[in-house]
């Protein structure tokens, strides 16, 4: 068991919204030997279901079996393994940068480039949001590492498999 | 009526007979609800809430039903935990009810306050804290469901105090559809061909019975294909009970400690059939040489079960007693006689044995207890050698007839659980096995035999050792005995006498055909404390992660 490759899957899960459904299902991921890497929840149209969208690290062989163990949790309907190829991922992430003088111009520069948006402005900084896959968060992050960040929150991940991969949210 | 009375009258709707319960804070509502409107309801008080989730247990193990518990918060709840974990472990299904400080109450640290669902999370199928009076039945019903359905396994309910107090009509639904949890009962047709397809062409065909067999209660149907086919059958701890007319077909228990001819018929099999079995470390050794030959068709109701710990060439997902009915009714004709008369050869030279001596051998006492009970009993062991001894070494012939903990190898489990089926089979013998050590561990329920007028036969196998551990010390710590001995190990006689249940000590091998069959003659409890020969270990043994064909017959 050693020498297996670990890599990250990301895995979209409907659950209903039952007091401590959250808990339930990390406590699962983590009890069956992954790390959870990210995760992200939030309604979806039905009003008692949410969607969790988890990013794990894992062996192949194990991903298949948290799909089935997370089956046996009651309150799961549906799990989706996102297909990294496929996907449509996105993730929202809030820089607070300092800028002072002539590096305010230097940051605006990098934001510009990233298409990013200024959603807080003070005398010593900015609050930047910037949306994209997780390569371009990080690209933008490496960048601003020149200047002094004070403060970074990532949403993680949501995704979706595209078009030809999709699913109801009803039903098994 | 009251939370209090829904429970009781809930309860009574999905036709629970027995609750297994002790008192509290928590829950004095409920009891007051018992104790005026509890008829039909025959309610057993442990001494201790481990006890009394075992008891559960053992009642739910060896009558099919569901088990039921009731206890307090926080301690209460907290003392059930091992046993809520053993049901678990082995799919046994029961609902435990804890009762839980006001709802206004969580979160503050309040007296006897637990986070029960929160404890108890990994170890249950589902676990829910009712929160509002209008939920209370509605969860009940579920929690049965879910319990008893698919593959069973213990529920929580935890319910708050006040909610206990509240009024609200009752209004017990007939079923309940729960859209993410439907398990399935009957197998792919399509796989089901498959399957036949390959037996059909198999030289050396072999099943394995496990604890799912006894689950479904498909034990009749699993005895009728073995007895169609002729295919040679092993069965895991958990499947204890399979029976094929030919004893030949037979090849006993396999794993760690499995009889030498049913591992080796695993690991000379060109095609394994696993119907109910979970694959766990003690059943395959090491997983890479496990079945190195054979191709492996999966049945479990559990889809998670498959290509767990072991890979499947054909899984069939749904329960053992559907599946293997299908199978009955589809033609199959095989010859296997080459590979019957090798079994059957291979038996005959490597037959279980012991070594005959002037101190009393286990297997001894196994043998004459299989003599004298009826073929009918309800067998319980507690953990360690003296649950493998009666593992290799008693024919069950029944199923639900051999409760033990499998999963959770859980010492202290056999004394409660007797007690339990006892209670659930008035009509039968209970006999336990118990080691002197893990007998001590709930000792304190000697103490409900005879206020319930219950009938269980014990036997107390003493080597004066935590015996199964002295003998991993003997192999892999050049016997350096830390913290196994039992010196001051109490007078099991005088204890039973203390509890007002008769009891005879056994130490002469020529007395000992006299006082087993005094012990499956007698009209009432006994207990039986037998020094054993103290060396004696469990043989053979496949040590942990090897593969199954590196076995040791001797330490
Ligand atoms: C609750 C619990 N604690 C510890 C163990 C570890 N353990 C497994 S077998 C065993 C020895 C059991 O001794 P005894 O009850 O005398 O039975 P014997 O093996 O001697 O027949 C121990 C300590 C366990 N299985 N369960
Ligand atoms: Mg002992």
């Amino acid at each position: 068991m050693t020498d297996e490759v670990f890599t990250d899957h990301i895995v979209s899960v409907l659950v209903h919204n039952n007091p401590g459904v959250l808990s339930k299902v990390t406590s699962l991921v983590t009890r069956r030997g992954f790390n959870i890497d990210g995760i992200s929840a939030g309604p979806t149209r039905q009003n008692d279901m949410f969607r969790l969208t988890i990013v794990v690290k894992g062996d192949d062989k194990s991903l298949e079996q948290i799909q089935k163990q997370l089956y046996k949790i009651i309150d799961v309907v549906k799990v989706v393994p996102i297909i990294r190829s496929r996907m449509v991922g996105r993730e929202i992430c809030l820089i607070k940068v300092k800028a002072i003088g002539a590096e305010r111009h230097e940051v605006l520069q990098i934001i510009n480039v990233f298409k990013a948006n200024i959603v807080d402005v003070g005398t010593n900084g900015f609050i930047v949001e910037i949306t994209g896959d997780s390569d371009k968060i990080d690209s933008f992050l490496a960048l601003l590492e020149s200047h002094q960040i004070t403060d970074v929150a990532r949403t993680g991940i949501v995704a979706m498999n595209r078009w030809e991969r999709t699913f109801k949210e009803t039903g098994r | 009526m009251n939370g209090a009375r829904i429970i009781v009258e809930s309860l009574k709707k999905e036709g629970v007979d027995t609750v297994f319960c002790y008192t509290g804070g928590a829950v004095i509502s409920i009891f007051d609800e018992l104790y005026k409107h509890g008829e039909g309801l025959n309610l057993i008080q442990p001494r201790h809430e481990q006890g009394g989730t075992h008891a559960a247990d053992g009642y739910a193990r060896s009558t099919g039903k569901t088990g039921v518990v009731i206890v307090t918060s926080g301690p209460g709840a907290t003392n059930t935990i091992t046993g809520i974990a053993t049901a678990y472990m082995d799919s046994s299904p029961l609902v435990v009810i804890t009762g839980q400080v006001a709802s206004t109450l969580i979160g503050t640290d309040a007296f006897q306050e637990s986070d029960v669902t929160g404890i108890t999370l990994p170890i249950t199928k589902a676990n829910f804290l009712v929160k509002n009076i209008k939920d209370l039945a509605v969860t009940i019903k579920k929690a049965f469901y879910i319990a008893g359905s698919g593959r069973p396994g213990p529920v929580v309910i935890d319910i708050p105090g006040d909610i206990q107090r509240q009024d609200f009509k009752f209004n017990y639904p007939d079923t309940v559809d729960l859209q993410s949890y439907r398990p399935k009962d009957s197998g792919h047709p399509k796989q089901i061909k498959s399957a036949i397809k390959l037996l059909a062409a198999s030289k050396k065909p072999l099943i394995i019975s496990g604890g799912g067999v006894n689950l479904s209660n498909a034990t009749g149907e699993m005895n009728d294909f073995l007895n169609k086919t002729g295919i040679p059958v092993v069965h895991t701890l958990m499947g204890t009970g399979v029976n094929p007319e030919d004893e030949n077909q037979f090849l006993g228990f396999i794993g760690m400690h499995g009889t030498l001819y049913g591992n080796y018929a695993i690991q000379n099999a060109d095609l394994i059939m696993a119907v109910g079995v979970r694959f766990s470390d003690r059943i395959i050794g090491n997983p890479n040489t496990f079945a190195k030959n054979a191709k492996l068709i999966h049945i479990d109701i559990d889809p998670a079960e498959i290509d767990k710990n072991i890979l499947t060439d054909l899984p069939i997902v749904g329960s053992a007693k559907s599946i293997l009915r299908e199978f009955n009714n589809l033609d199959l004709a095989i010859d296997i006689s080459e590979w019957k008369n090798e079994l059957s050869n291979y038996k005959n030279n490597y037959p279980l044995g012991y070594e005959k001596s002037e101190l009393i051998k286990p297997q001894y006492i196994i043998e004459l207890a299989q003599k004298y009970f009826p073929e009918n009993s309800i067998i319980v062991t507690d953990v360690g050698q003296n649950q493998i001894w009666v593992a290799q070494n008693y024919r069950i012939k029944h199923p639900r007839s051999f409760l033990t903990s499998g999963g959770l190898g859980t010492m202290g489990y056999g004394l409660p659980a007797a007690i339990g089926a006892a209670v659930g089979n008035p009509d039968k013998q209970v006999l336990m096995f118990a080691g002197d050590g893990g007998f001590q561990m709930n000792m304190q329920e000697l103490g409900i035999i005879r206020k319930y007028g219950l009938k269980v036969k014990m036997i107390v196998l003493d080597n004066n050792y935590l015996g199964m551990v002295r003998q991993w010390q003997e192999l892999l710590f050049e016997k350096r005995y830390s913290g196994t001995d039992m010196e001051f190990n109490p007078d099991f006689v005088k204890l039973a006498d203390v509890f007002r249940i008769k009891s005879i000590f056994l130490k002469d091998p020529k007395e000992a055909d006299a006082v087993i069959k005094e012990l499956a003659m007698s009209n009432e409890s006994m207990l039986v404390h037998i020094a054993i020969d103290p060396d004696e270990n469990v043989l053979p043994m496949v040590p942990a992660g090897k593969a199954l064909d590196e076995v040791l017959t001797k330490l």
